[in-house]
């Protein structure tokens, strides 16, 4: 730590290193920003290479964003690089995006919602918002009524080109037209509207015959402000639309929401509500997987398999609805515990479940994974390296089947995780069968996980005593869990009050999106279907 | 009109416990001097609508999800002859609107809606279809697709039950035995107004031309 923190100093002298906090906390002037994220980057005994977010901040006085890296290389070495702008008439910043290609719709996310220009961004484009949306929503003057619905189409021309800020040669700022397509590429629009596109996105793609040349992903049209609304909502209001971020993996949002408060709170929790979230959070993980599953052999024409897979997660539907009284939302984490205890039945239903779904499983190896058209279909198309998975920040199963070891479940253990044996599910070869497969092996190893917890449950209460108005002491929180798509990042910035200040939720659905240009490059249009499905991305979890 | 005659096939109408919405639909169809005397040919052109509605495969968000449910293994709406979902707004008859409405997609729900053909319906799937739901103080959602388009059904719930939407379903189906086809009413849609504004107009003119005719 010392040793980093020196070379640190020797990249950027004008760092300062912040006290007290849970991660490795370095504030940076902005213009040595580049230099010391190159550093960090290239340096070979640095190696940070995943970029895992970029959090913009609106800090009243100023505008700042925080980079929050970890080297994979490095034992997973955490470290948060703060910088900040004064200037909110026309803020600007370096951009890194070049250095990690993550950072690409991280930045223009930063730009959507608080108008903090990069210098250097190949393509500045709003992300979220039409283009023709006024302000700056994150900003805190910002005047929520200040866009009216309107049914005007959105227009492709100021969609697609954007200005790009330069340096010149002498630090001056300069700006560029920049245009996504040529006049001459043949340009197919997907979405938003459209049954394969798991939710509503839309891609635009280029093509050259039927390869694909260029994918632009175009978010938003589910944006929902959840962000803005948790800044003027309590800690147990802000649960519920937790839950509503990534529905598939609802109950481990909410955990991980939870789990962050408690920590800042330093609340203790009883070992029964830890086991309980733990065997709720893998029958979620099975339920998405399953969906996951059944959707993609959907999109590649497997009806049957669909009907099967929707069969079986009923099956958790009952499981969940008995003991929490929900099916898709379960509302059953709360700070401190659980909202009530498991129903005397909860046991039984789920050791019934166990064997049923491991016959299941076999079943459907036999059904679609040996069929022959399937399988060469899936091994044909949609290889992910493991230096792109890292780079564009792919992690969850998709990051798995690339050999990247990114379960948070293993590098940072929460929950009861580090009470149980099981094995983190990767494959060599990055392909789409190897991501359906991993998908498939992980519903093996939550089962086994499970069984390790439920007769293991112990007695006692199953929630612990918390004021009745929760308030988080002054400080930056982070809690990272594994939901069903990968690493799901909960930021909190808290001011003392009972409301956050800023709450920022990291998407892995963002980053498997952003993830396609590399792996249907070159491929056939055809394909993208089927390789989007073996990503399984979730979009309102996207758009938040 | 006595709404217990209303007859579909796949529930008993003792069953309906809210009735007041349909009743208040017939008087409001009578007070606009629509004709609701069901004629045959009406009859056994509003048992075939409502015993095969398609609807459009269309969801934003979570409601999408339980939409699903009620389309697979255990729930299987097709057993009531919403067979299966279409892909197209041309081939389908009922758009459910399962999940919040932004306003980046309001226009995008608008086309769609005026691309499928006469008749269509809509049914507000979930709080956010309904009133923008839990994400009522949000600057961008739209607060109810009632904003821009007309709905027929509303199911309540975050996500409702798939029971829920197939009451939701059943309900739709009772509207369609009420109707007269030939004699349904329809809202002029004009581009880029929002509905609010041209079921006010309309109104509007409407008074005015009562009032004339005085």
């Amino acid at each position: 730590m010392e040793n980093l923190k020196e070379k640190i100093k020797a990249i950027a002298p004008s760092a300062v290193f912040e006290e007290n906090t849970q991660v490795l906390t370095v504030d940076v002037d902005k213009n040595e920003l580049r230099q010391l994220a190159e550093n960090l980057k290239n340096d070979e005994s640095l190696a940070f290479d995943y970029l895992q977010d970029i959090i913009g901040l609106d800090l009243g006085d100023a505008l700042g964003t925080n980079y929050r890296l970890f080297s994979t290389k490095n034992n997973n070495q955490a470290l948060v690089v703060k910088t900040k702008t004064e200037d909110r008439e026309n803020p600007a910043l370096q951009s890194v995006s070049d250095l990690w290609q993550s950072a690409n719709l991280y930045e223009r996310e930063v730009y959507d919602f608080l108008g903090i220009k990069f210098i250097g961004h190949p393509d500045l484009r709003r992300l979220f918002l039409r283009p023709d949306w006024k302000g700056y929503p994150l900003r805190k003057d910002y005047d929520i009524e200040s866009n009216p619905i309107t049914l005007k189409n959105e227009s492709v021309e100021e969609f697609e080109g954007s200005e790009k800020l330069e340096l010149d040669s002498n630090g001056h700022i300069k700006e560029s037209n920049f245009q996504l397509f040529d006049d001459k590429d043949y340009v197919v629009s997907f979405g938003p509207q459209h049954p394969s596109t798991h939710g509503v996105l839309q891609l635009r793609v280029s093509l050259n015959g039927e390869t694909v040349k260029h994918i632009d992903p175009n978010f938003g049209y589910i944006h929902r402000g959840i962000e803005k609304m948790c800044e003027s909502y309590t800690y147990p209001k802000i649960l519920h639309l937790c839950e509503r971020l990534d529905y598939l993996s609802a109950a481990i949002n909410r955990h991980g929401f939870c789990l962050c408060v408690e920590k800042a709170l330093e609340l203790e929790i009883p070992e029964r509500a830890v086991y309980v979230r733990t065997i709720f959070d893998e029958l979620t993980r099975i339920a998405s997987h399953l969906l996951g599953w059944a959707s993609m052999a959907n999109d590649m024409g497997a009806i049957t398999a669909f009907i099967y897979g929707m069969r079986d997660r009923e099956k958790i539907m009952d499981i969940f609805e008995e003991t929490a009284g929900g099916r898709l939302f379960t509302n059953y984490s709360v700070i401190g515990g659980l909202m009530q205890d498991i129903h005397p039945n909860f046991q039984k239903r789920v050791k019934e479940f166990i064997p049923y779904m491991r016959k299941m499983l076999k079943e459907y190896h036999t059904l679609f994974t040996n069929n022959p058209i399937a399988k060469q279909r899936m091994l044909s198309a949609g290889r992910l390296k493991i230096e792109d998975a890292i780079s564009y920040g792919v992690t969850g199963p998709s990051g798995r089947a690339s050999n990247w070891h990114n379960d948070i479940r293993k590098i940072e253990p929460y929950a009861a995780y580090n009470k149980v044996n099981f094995n983190e599910i990767t494959r060599e070869n990055g392909g789409s069968f190897d991501r359906y497969m991993v998908r498939l092996d992980e519903i093996l190893e939550s089962l086994s996980i499970i069984e390790q917890l439920i007769d293991n449950i112990p007695d006692g209460d199953y929630k612990a005593k918390t004021k009745p108005i929760i308030k988080l002491p002054e400080g930056e929180f982070y809690q990272r869990v594994e939901n069903a798509r990968g690493d799901f990042n909960i930021y909190i910035n808290s001011k003392g009050d009972k409301t956050p200040y800023r709450v920022k939720f990291r998407s892995p659905s963002e980053t498997l999106v952003s993830a396609l240009e590399p792996t249907v490059k070159g491929e056939k249009i055809a394909d993208l279907i089927m390789i989007g499905g073996s990503l399984d991305y979730v979009i309102p979890c996207i758009d938040r | 009109m006595k709404i217990k005659s209303i007859h579909i096939k796949n529930i008993p109408n003792e069953e309906f416990k809210d009735n007041e919405y349909l009743e208040q639909y017939v008087e409001e169809l009578k007070k606009n001097g629509t004709s609701v005397a069901v004629t045959k040919l009406s009859d056994l052109l509003n048992w075939g609508h409502s015993n095969s509605v398609w609807p459009l495969t269309f969801g934003t968000s979570c409601c999408a999800i339980e939409f699903m449910c009620v389309a697979a293994a255990r729930n299987d709406f097709a057993r009531f002859g919403w067979e299966v979902t279409r892909n197209s707004p041309r081939q389908a008859d009922v758009i459910f609107v399962s999940g919040t409405i932004v306003k980046k997609m309001a226009p995008v729900l608008k086309r769609l809606y005026d691309q499928m053909a006469e008749p269509k319906y809509v049914i507000a799937m979930g709080g956010c279809a309904s009133t923008g739901g839990p994400f009522q103080s949000s600057y961008s959602v739209v607060k109810g697709v009632d904003q821009i388009i007309p709905v027929d059904v509303y199911i309540p719930g975050c996500p409702p039950r798939p029971e829920a939407v197939l009451y939701g379903m059943m309900q739709l189906a009772r509207k369609i035995k009420l109707e007269n086809y030939f004699a349904k009413e329809r809202l002029e849609i004009k581009e880029n107004v929002p509905l609010a504004e041209i079921a006010k107009e309309n109104k509007a003119a409407k008074q005015e031309k009562a009032a004339a005719a005085k």
